[in-house]
């Protein structure tokens, strides 16, 4: 079996979202995505490291967001965990549309937008010890 | 991400390119606010065929400034979204709010 992986830390600053989804676009490319599984992960991974910065960490830019990244054949899974503030009801705060954050214009969407592009998406939460966003999608190969 | 505006009669159009997502997005916000503030457009139209890559945080941006237009009895229009970024408005509902067009 085809194993890799890859572990990345980093500050909790917006800036890095587009480091983050760089660097896992990057990693998954050995695997020979198309341009859409590509996208497909690129935007699911800055859906979460965008949740870890904001609502994790509250916009305070001293925290740190990991990644821990694992192909197993053409599976790829994706862990975005930060150490922040937890998520009191996580079913809720999956739910379409809803964002604990409404005068941030924050849409709601991150946790669908997710869910749409991974095959799975599962969160752990414990309040005051942090979240953890787990995504799998396996990639295809070339027919 | 990079702004280029242009007036016709009383149409405001903004042309997008580079990366909306939520550390783009303030600056979008702020930048677009300003200009419909200072110009006070009937329509606006966001050009979309630049944007490279959008998430949810670009969607939030998107609803707001169409939010803000209707308030005032504005028009606003998104057109020629690409890829990604025109799946993730699709699979939101945006355009059933919100008219998508490719000319102007």
């Amino acid at each position: 079996m085809y194993t890799n992986e890859m572990h990345l830390s980093f500050l909790s600053i917006s800036q890095n979202e587009a480091f983050a989804r760089t660097a896992v676009a990057s990693f998954v490319a050995s695997l020979n995505p198309t341009i859409e599984e590509l996208a497909d992960i690129r935007t699911s991974v800055s859906e979460a490291v965008t949740n870890a910065i904001i609502h994790g960490y509250r916009s305070e830019d001293n925290g740190t967001v990991y990644i821990d990244c694992i192909i197993e054949d053409m599976t790829v899974s994706i862990d975005v965990k930060d150490m922040g503030e937890g998520i009191e009801d996580v079913s809720l705060a999956m739910q379409p549309f809803y964002t604990s954050m409404p005068n941030l214009e924050r849409s709601g969407m991150g946790f669908a937008v997710m869910q749409a592009f991974m095959d799975s998406v599962d969160v752990e939460s414990a309040i005051g010890q942090g979240t953890t966003v787990r995504m799998k999608k396996k990639i295809l190969a070339e027919s | 991400m990079q702004i280029n505006y242009k007036q016709q009669d009383n149409k405001l159009i903004a042309e997008l390119s580079g990366e909306l997502d939520h550390h783009t997005a303030e600056k979008v916000r702020k930048s677009l606010d300003r200009i419909v503030a200072s110009t006070q457009p009937q329509e606006l139209i966001v050009e979309m065929s630049g944007v490279t890559f959008m998430d949810s945080s670009g969607l939030g941006v998107i609803l707001g400034r169409y939010k803000k237009m209707n308030e005032h009895g504005g028009i606003m229009k998104i057109a020629n979204p690409q890829g990604h970024a025109e799946s993730i408005m699709r699979m939101s509902g945006v355009f059933s709010i919100i008219e998508k067009c490719s000319e102007y």
